[in-house]
């Protein structure tokens, strides 16, 4: 299984598969089903942090430095935790923006300077650059060792000359491996969907390698971790080789490298590359920030077991940053080392597909194009030629930014482990941390103040760790690193200004920084930024605010006739047929099209510009057809204020508005109250006057007749007198009634409470009205029961309420055989008293309006004589009963066939012993 | 209106405070004490670093999946 050919097949065999992959995303992104629509897609493509530095060195260095590894993973886990507010902010800036790498992001925070976008590019080549080579030394050497075990694979690798150099021939075919899948088409938003499809494949693939290999290691070579560790505690050389003294600079490099590993994670270009520019769906952020730390928990769980299993097997000749493959050669694995191989291939090609094309955007966008559009040499006749020429200069960047890595690899990567390798590069891509997020929240940043913190921090980097390197490599006099500069001891690279026992990467970290951020803040303090500048530090530090325009609107003017030839000569047909009807502005009208392009098309040309050139050409390109200027800042904050304020505004107003409206729905429930009481009112006093009326008309005419007719003789003078006083008796009682009801209406009838009896009560009304119902004929029955019915009630009020029933039911009985029955009985925990007549009764729909005032009953046979009610009586009874916390109604009598008025009492509260006595009986 | 916002921040509120809670856990002072008192080969630093890793891991998935579900809902 380790022969040479076999392992050649499944490497290119592998690398067929990714480029499957990435063909079959590409496809799909096209056809508009995005394959990468998932948050674990997205997170999993993030991981193309793990390189083959995460899957080789890991263990190299647990075996050395203890869990200081591991600081490199737990950066990463914090910078995650934060992403939901920053690298979201970052998206959405990067879209509206049409961002393609880093250099552009930091280019159009400061005002789309080209000149900074230039530097950042630079940096990141520089920076990059060793990274790469470490990748490229991964696979040779992983290769090598897997050909060669047993014997070193130092051997193999000391090459004569570069094209016997496997590392070179690497470096090639990854070249045109990245040129056939990154570099397909132009996309407007320079989205890989293809390749981070890919690149999400690999990231399984190298887990799925790293975890096989652990297993293998704690549970076939070693019965389980219990033994591994039971044999590292029993082996003396191996104590302390955990603890934290192993790490470099105690706790200061520990913390230090903990910074470094959170910095580095945003700004290292691949990374800003998968996690902003490759981010189709801003809500992936959410569940990236916990999947991907848990993918690199996984990836290292088993770092410390190989490499202390390493050690115990005494691999003192391997080098540890071979044992995941040494191991299973060692125990005679046959298929899986090419597995590890295979991990480590996917581990480091994928970080050499995503860096590389993330550097040639960087290197044609910021680097070749301005100065292309500056020695005119762009203005040519013909559609689309942009697109044929960035395809181009990124081709031709790929191979070069690969042969970079190969010579670097060459020429000084074995002085180095591939860890140190990895933290070199960490540190300079931390320099862009202060412009990029500090730029993010500050909008005082100026471009003067990024370009000074970033030229002094990268300065500061080449000095403290990029130059003792080359020293270490032999390149420079080793004097450099040991006595300083022409014997200038304070100036020592390793020892800054005397500043000792740090580790190395925390001492170049703290001045990089230091001068960085203190220059950037310091210079931002003192310049005055540009319009434009304004404008885009307004858009990016407002980037959330929810009213934020989607881009700074072009004032400028031109007609669409310029812009269509501008954006055809650029970009060609296809993307200036998007542009127009993407601004709604109808179809291109070609060239000669003089109608006034719409400040919306204006700013969308320049995104489609800037999805494929970068934010300052696009820029440049722009300026050279509209007259006019960009919205300033002056006019956004403008509008982010008018925004905030109508919001208040509206806020306040709708507050306002729906209290007038309950203020006015209560008015208005007032009012019809109001109106209904002076209804009742007219109505009433329209009534009472009719009846006040009828007897003081028949007394002023008798008394009239009296007054005028001296003739008459004593007994018609009596009847006269007697009318007069029967009159007068009704209308006072009249008034009794009125005065009664206006006192129950206004809440002020007075009432004693008291226990009292009410069948004594009723016994007594019985007596009272049965004189006058003998005369009457009427037939008076009644059944009161034994015991006391005690309630609660005002004695004179009831009787009064009860004569009232009795009186009623008299007139209203069968006028014949006039019968009324009066019966007391008790219901649950109440007293009902009801009083029946043998009447006509009352229809149910009269029953609740004999309780109106003055409501009367047509009394067909009302020439009887019988002595007419005022028509309160009823209504003045119900208040008064309803006073005293009963209920008074009408409905059929069961007895005898008439209508039936109950009135119901509850028993007296503090008597219910006597009143379940009574109830016995 | 006003409930979600709130909520939202809330979230927010919390997500920052495990950020920081994160930070200090995989810190010198904390981690000097679990050294102080871990054996010969260190493995307890080790052991420490990693529940303490998945711990964070375990409350940022059930902080951001809730969110999404409550997301969801409205």
């Amino acid at each position: 299984m380790r022969h040479e050919a076999f392992i050649l097949a499944a490497a290119f065999g592998y690398l067929a598969l990714l480029f499957v992959v990435a063909a079959w995303g590409d496809r799909r992104a096209e056809a508009g089903r995005s394959a990468i629509g998932s948050p674990t897609v997205y997170a999993l493509s993030i991981a193309v942090y793990c390189t083959a530095w995460t899957f080789y060195g890991s263990v190299g260095r647990a075996s050395s430095q203890g869990p200081h590894f591991l600081l490199i993973y737990l950066g990463p886990t914090l910078a995650m935790l934060a992403a939901p507010f920053v690298i979201r902010k970052m998206v959405r800036i990067a879209a509206r923006q049409r961002i393609t790498s880093i250099a552009d992001f930091i280019s159009a925070r400061y005002g789309k300077s080209a000149g900074l976008g230039a530097v950042v590019a630079l940096m990141a080549l520089i920076t990059s650059t060793p990274y790469i080579a470490l990748q490229l030394k991964a696979i040779t050497v992983s290769h090598a060792v897997l050909v060669n075990y047993p014997a070193p694979a130092d051997a193999a690798l000391d090459q004569p000359s570069f094209w016997i150099d496997k590392s070179f021939w690497v470096a090639l075919v990854l070249a045109v491996f990245i040129i056939l899948f990154g570099t397909r088409h132009l996309d407007a938003s320079e989205r890989h969907e293809g390749m981070v499809a890919a690149i999400a494949v690999e990231s399984l693939v190298k887990l799925v390698a790293f975890l096989a290999v652990g297993i293998f290691v704690v549970f076939v070579m070693f019965n389980g971790p219990g033994d591994l560790f039971g044999q590292v505690a029993s082996t003396p050389a191996l104590s302390q080789v955990l603890g934290l003294e192993q790490v470099p600079g105690g706790a200061t490099g520990w913390v230090g490298v903990l910074i470094l590993a959170v910095l580095a994670f945003l700004t290292l270009p691949r990374q800003f590359q998968v996690l902003v520019v490759e981010n189709v769906d801003e809500t992936h952020i959410d569940r990236a920030s916990w999947v991907f730390p848990l993918y690199l928990l996984l990836i290292n769980l088993f770092v410390v077991p190989i490499a202390l299993a390493g050690l115990l097997l005494g691999g003192d000749g391997a080098d540890p940053d071979s044992f995941v493959l040494t191991l299973p050669l060692a125990a005679g694995a046959e298929a899986l080392p090419l597995l590890v191989f295979i991990g480590g291939l996917s581990a480091a090609t994928g970080m050499m597909i995503v860096e590389t094309i993330a550097l040639s955007t960087m290197v044609s966008n910021q680097l070749v194009m301005p100065l292309l559009l500056r020695f005119q040499r762009l203005h040519l006749s013909g559609t689309g030629r942009l697109a044929a020429w960035l395809l181009g200069i990124r081709r031709v960047a790929i191979v070069v930014i690969l042969l970079l890595g190969y010579v670097y690899h060459a020429l000084i990567g074995d002085a180095y482990s591939l860890v140190t390798i990895g933290l070199v590069s960490f540190v300079g891509a931390a320099q862009f941390a202060p412009a990029l997020l500090v730029g993010l929240y500050w909008r005082g940043a100026t471009r003067a103040g990024a370009l000074w913190g970033l030229g002094a921090g990268f300065c500061l980097w080449g000095y403290t760790l990029l130059l003792p390197g080359f020293a270490q490599s032999g390149w420079l006099d080793a004097a450099l690193i040991h006595q300083g500069p022409l014997g200038v001891g304070w100036l020592k690279p390793y020892a800054l200004f005397g500043l000792e026992g740090w580790d190395i990467y925390t001492h170049a970290l703290l001045w990089s920084l230091l001068a960085n951020l203190g220059l950037f803040v310091g210079v931002s303090l003192f310049t005055r930024p540009t319009a434009l500048e304004q404008t885009q530090a307004a858009l990016f530090t407002e980037a959330l605010h929810p009213n934020l325009p989607s881009a700074s609107l072009w004032q400028g003017q031109t007609t669409r006739g310029e812009l269509g030839g501008l954006l055809r000569r650029y970009l060609g047909d296809a993307a200036i047929e998007r542009v127009f009807v993407d601004a709604g502005d109808g179809g291109d009208g070609g060239d000669g099209d003089s109608r006034a392009a719409s400040p919306r098309l204006i700013t969308r040309a320049e995104q489609a510009l800037a999805g494929s050139l970068g934010n300052a050409s696009a820029r440049v390109l722009i300026n050279s057809v509209v007259r006019g200027e960009a919205l300033d800042l002056a006019s956004i904050l403008s509008i982010l204020d008018t925004t905030s304020q109508t919001l208040e505004y509206n806020r306040r107003l709708e507050q306002k508005s729906a209290e007038l409206e309950r203020a006015s729905e209560a008015l208005r429930q007032a009012n019809d109250r109001l109106r209904e009481l002076d209804r009742l009112k007219d109505e009433f006093i329209a009534t009472v006057s009719h009846e006040l009326r009828t007897p003081l008309t028949s007394i002023r005419a008798f008394a009239e007749i009296l007054h005028g007719d001296d003739g008459l003789d004593a007994d018609r003078r009596r009847h006269f007198l007697d009318v007069i006083v029967h009159e007068s008796q009704r209308l006072s009682r009249l008034i009794e009634e009125i005065l009664d009801l206006a006192r129950l209406e206004s809440g002020r009838l007075t009432l004693n409470p008291e226990h009292l009896d009410l069948a004594v009560l009723a016994q007594r009304s019985v007596d009272a009205v049965a004189q006058l119902h003998r005369q009457r004929g009427i037939a008076l029955a009644a059944e009161l029961g034994d015991g006391p019915a005690t309630v609660t009630g005002d004695a004179d009020r009831l009787e009064q309420v009860i004569i009232n029933l009795l009186d009623n039911a008299g007139k209203f009985a069968d006028r014949h055989a006039p019968e009324v029955l009066i019966r007391l009985e008790r219901h649950r925990n109440r007293y009902r008293l009801s009083v029946e007549d043998n009447g006509p009764g009352i229809s149910p729909e009269e029953r609740e309006r004999v309780f109106d005032k003055f409501h009367q009953l047509q009394h067909n046979d009302d020439k009887r004589g019988r002595p007419r009610g005022s028509g309160l009586g009823l209504a003045i009874s119900r208040g008064i009963v309803a006073h005293l916390g009963g209920r008074l109604w009408a409905d059929a009598g069961p007895r005898l066939g008439g209508a039936r008025l109950t009135l119901e009492l509850p028993l007296a509260a503090d008597e219910p012993a006597e009143a379940a006595m009574n109830s016995g009986h | 209106m006003t409930t979600p916002l709130r909520q939202r921040s809330r979230r927010g509120e919390r997500l920052g405070a495990l950020l920081v809670a994160a930070a200090i856990l995989f810190s010198p002072p904390l981690l000097l004490v679990v050294d102080r008192m871990a054996s010969a080969t260190g493995i307890e630093g080790v052991l420490y670093l990693f529940g303490a890793w998945a711990g964070v891991i375990g409350l940022a998935a059930w902080l951001m999946e809730s969110r999404r579900a409550r997301g969801r809902d409205r």
